[in-house]
């Protein structure tokens, strides 16, 4: 099948239209430019290396995506071999923007959580989702961006269902927590006497 | 068919993400969906998440260096 120039015709344009795609879910698996690119050229190598193996075309973009994925978790799982990981009940406690934003000595705007969405740029989240630690990033990265279930994102890893939901849970929270911080760095929580937009 | 049994705000918010997850059980995700068509906080609570879902998922929509493009193309070059 691979050794047909159809194939390697399809193969060529299914990377060439997922590239950015791809290199994005590796910058943010990765949180470093040269690493994604590495992450994507090895994908790309692994993905026609065992394109014999794909018996739907139609699920390449889910295919590959899983090749990048699982390369990137096999690639840590490496680096850190031997590293206990951290304890899960430890630290961040639960945090909603929506509360926040719903907090009555707030005067804001008449729908603050629009306004809030509306005023936030791409580099706003992205900064917050780097800034998250790297097993907390992955998950949310997998469910969040990828659309991973949970059960997947278990075996992906190597980690009880239960481990998901929690590390999960506390991964939103401090997205969550860095995005009202940027917020609030930018003026964006003061009342409505002096409020300020963040990205005018 | 029985109406889901009614649950509150608190027990809503608690399982909100895994039900936009599609990560709950089935009577839980009709007692939850029955309560969203009646509360407009939750509601509104809900279609914030979703929102802010949409926005991180946008936070992978990027486009690819010209060095990447070259790297890749003659990685196929080479199969």
């Amino acid at each position: 099948m691979r050794d047909d120039t159809c194939n390697r015709a399809f193969f060529e344009g299914e990377i060439r239209r997922l590239l950015g795609r791809l290199y994005g879910v590796a910058l943010r698996l990765t949180g470093n430019p040269a690493e994604a690119e590495d992450l994507v050229s090895e994908t790309t190598i692994k993905a026609w290396s065992k394109l014999d193996q794909l018996e739907d075309r139609q699920s390449f973009p889910k295919w590959v995506f899983r090749i990048l994925t699982n390369t990137y978790v096999s690639s840590r799982r490496q680096a850190h071999s031997g590293r206990t990981e951290p304890l899960e009940e430890e630290g961040e406690q639960a945090f909603s923007l929506f509360e926040k934003l719903h907090q009555p000595f707030l005067l804001w705007w008449s729908n603050p959580e629009r306004e809030l969405l509306n005023k936030l740029l791409g580099e706003d989240i992205e900064r917050a989702l780097d800034s998250l630690p790297e097993n907390f990033r992955t998950i949310v990265v997998l469910v969040d961006i990828e659309g991973y279930a949970y059960d997947e994102v278990a075996e992906s890893l190597g980690v009880p269902i239960g481990t998901v939901r929690s590390r999960l849970s506390r991964a939103r929270s401090m997205l969550q927590r860095g995005l009202w911080e940027q917020a609030e760095a930018a003026g964006l929580t003061v009342d409505s006497s002096t409020k300020e937009h963040v990205h005018d | 068919m029985t109406e889901p049994e009614k649950i509150r705000c608190e027990e809503v918010i608690a399982h909100l993400l895994s039900y936009l997850d599609g990560e709950i059980d089935d009577v839980k995700r009709a007692q939850i969906d029955r309560h969203l068509e009646e509360c407009r906080g939750c509601f509104s609570r809900a279609e914030f998440e979703k929102a802010l879902r949409g926005r991180v998922q946008q936070a992978a929509d990027t486009q690819p260096s010209a060095s990447l493009q070259e790297r890749i193309k003659a990685l196929i070059d080479q199969f």
